[in-house]
């Protein structure tokens, strides 16, 4: 009975961590995969979504079209983003790099300037249940869930909707994608959106859960990027599996050692991944493949 | 003679192709600003000629990512990591070993090859991954954010280093200005003239060392690495090991302002390796001009000068207009603003020179 609930708890924990990893990393590998830029603004879309979706839910909106809203603005933000300023960058991909952290110093600080240093938050939904005298949050399953629905949903875009082909197309050659036809600055243009959009939804989701300040993006944004780097350019090939093992590594160390050491654990993993693996899960399965 | 020639060959390298400036006229103009800022302290009180020493500190650390980014073409986002990594170390060696005998000084270099340590393990994975710009840039910069996360936990009396204590989120104070031995009474280098002479000194001395480095065939190499690696590699260069070089180097620098400015404020928290400060570098060498030591120099005193103006009419509005320079920057001057206003109004000069042959 002890073993069982021990591997319960390690089994949730993990399943936590998959999901925080999948929901925050996801938006970011959309947006590199794409356009293999990465946006160093994730933090602020994340925070757009958050935010958006707690004020709705102060305005009474139930807490899941809240996120639907908070998902939904911080995607158009996205766009509007993408027409304004990176697009002009294409050329440069490492200068849109460094435009995205002069756009994210702006909203972190400007957020912090119009709406004050911390903002009311709506407490977490569905309270808890006790396993074996230790409680977990209903919350947290859910979570798990939109995690995978969100992996399920992004699979069903990419391979099944016209915009999915088009997008890959786009990847995979842009410029025969362009002679063939497609409207390929209209592509990169929803693509950005759709990032921007995943970030939101992940600000949304984990708004209910957390305290409203404006740097929580960087709360984020560490174990995105690395989430990123281990997994490479491909969502389902390099984000995911990345997610699962990471979230072992992470799971792992945190009930060992506390959450910090969950944190630091997972980017000296990375650092040494990245020095067999260059090219992250991606490369590795497709090498395994050919 | 060949000591002669030696000498003589490595003072040429202070001009070349990858520096801008050269000749009797760049020279002059360096040495009138040279004296300009010597003779500064004569003109102004103390106490603010010792705060000034502030805008000193930070230019090794924006030298150390021109020659890494604006020369080595490779992102490094977290050069706060080592400016923490050598401030907190400073803390550490001189609260334990105190500041007789000098041993400020062996500090400041223990500290400083601390620094260039951590740089060189972490190159070493990164570099000999063969990571490409994007990732080394995010990497780096988890590496900063991770770093202020673990100081900012650091309140207990458990996180203590000796009799040093690392003091979470409120910052390390207390460790002894630099302190310099001499016959009768050691030289503290409190916030002063002094002070502000050694940090001027050396900011002269790692400039033109800086020079010779990026003209030598080391900074050759670098540059050609940084417009095409592939061919670089072709031509028979270890890419791996000129950048790692470069990467520890500019750590280095970075360290040293870390040090030099924990040992000017006696105080560093680890706010100083967050995301709006690891920002701020990254700001000053794009705004100046990163692929050239001395508009990175200047560009980066305009832009601190600047947010010192800000910080005292405002200091909230000081991070979003340096949040709006950047974009705009990279937008409308991607090589600077020095580099593009002079090639602007030399093609003004060049249009007029036309329309009057004509």
């Amino acid at each position: 009975m002890d073993f069982l609930s021990g591997l319960f708890s390690f089994l949730y924990q993990t399943g936590d961590a998959f999901a925080f990893l999948v929901l925050s990393a996801c938006g970011l590998a959309v947006i590199f995969g794409m356009m293999g830029i990465i946006n160093l603004a994730h933090g602020e879309f994340i925070l757009c979504g958050a935010y958006v979706t707690t004020s709705a839910v102060r305005m009474g909106l139930p807490l899941p079209i809240a996120i639907l809203v908070g998902t939904l603005v911080a995607g158009l933000v996205g766009m509007l983003l993408e027409r304004v300023i990176i697009r002009h960058l294409y050329a440069r991909p490492l200068d849109s790099i460094v435009v995205t952290w002069g756009i994210s110093m702006i909203v972190t600080q400007g957020t912090l300037i119009i709406l004050g240093s911390t903002m009311p938050g709506t407490g977490t939904p569905f309270g808890s249940f006790t396993v074996a005298g230790y409680g977990y949050s209903v919350y947290r399953f859910v979570l798990m869930l939109a995690a995978v629905a969100t992996l399920a949903v992004l699979w069903l875009i990419f391979t099944r909707t016209r915009f999915g082909i088009l997008a890959r197309a786009t990847i995979q050659v842009p410029h025969i994608a362009e002679a063939l036809g497609v409207n390929t600055s209209l592509i990169y243009s929803l693509t950005f959106g759709l990032g921007a959009a995943l970030a939101g939804l992940c600000g949304g989701l984990y708004a209910p859960t957390m305290t409203l300040v404006p740097t929580m993006g960087s709360a984020f944004v560490v174990e995105a990027f690395v989430t990123v780097v281990v997994g490479g350019a491909d969502i389902f090939l390099g984000t995911a599996p990345a997610a699962a093992i990471l979230a072992v590594v992470k799971a792992g160390l945190t009930s060992w050692q506390g959450q910090l050491a969950g944190q630091i654990g997972l980017l000296v993993a990375v650092i040494v991944v990245i020095r067999i693996l260059p090219r992250g899960l991606t490369g590795f399965i497709l090498r395994e493949r050919t | 003679m060949p000591r002669g020639n030696k000498t003589t060959s490595v003072l040429k390298l202070l001009e070349g192709p990858q520096t801008l400036g050269k000749g009797p006229g760049f020279w002059s103009g360096c040495a009138v600003v040279l004296a300009l800022a010597c003779a500064y302290p004569l003109f102004a009180d103390g106490y603010d000629v010792g705060n000034n020493v502030y805008f000193f500190n930070w230019v090794f650390m924006a030298l150390g990512l021109s020659l890494i980014w604006g020369y080595g073409g490779a992102l490094s986002f977290g050069q706060t990591a080592f400016f923490g990594v050598a401030g907190y170390a400073y803390g550490v060696f001189t609260i334990n070993l105190g500041d007789a005998y000098g041993l400020t000084l062996v500090s400041l270099v223990a500290a400083v090859g601390l620094s260039a340590l951590f740089a060189g393990v972490l190159g070493y994975f990164l570099f000999f991954g063969r990571i490409s710009g994007v990732f080394l840039g995010i990497v780096t910069l988890s590496v900063t954010l991770v770093l202020e996360r673990f100081m900012s936990q650091t309140a207990g009396p458990e996180w203590a280093i000796g009799s040093a204590r690392l003091n979470g989120f409120n910052g390390m104070g207390g460790m002894p200005s630099l302190t310099i031995p001499w016959f009768g009474a050691d030289i503290a280098l409190y916030p002063d003239v002094g002070l502000y002479y050694l940090t001027l000194a050396l900011l002269v001395v790692v400039y033109l060392a800086l020079r010779m480095l990026v003209n030598s065939r080391f900074g050759n190499v670098l540059v050609a690495i940084r417009e095409n690696p592939q061919r670089a590699e072709m031509l028979g260069y270890d890419i791996r090991r000129y950048q790692l070089v470069a990467f520890v180097i500019g750590s280095a620098l970075a360290g040293l302002s870390g040090v030099l400015y924990t040992a000017w404020g006696n105080y560093i928290t680890p706010s100083s390796m967050g995301m709006s400060a690891a920002a701020l570098p990254v700001v000053w060498v794009a705004v100046g001009g990163r692929s050239d030591l001395t508009t990175t120099l200047f560009g980066t005193l305009l832009v601190l000068a600047g947010f010192q103006y800000l910080t005292i009419y405002g200091s909230q509005y000081a991070l979003v207009v340096m949040g709006f320079l950047l974009v705009v920057t990279i937008l409308l001057a991607p090589s600077g603003i020095f580099i593009s206003l002079g090639s602007f109004f030399s093609r003004g000069l060049r249009r007029r020179q036309a329309r009057e042959s004509i």
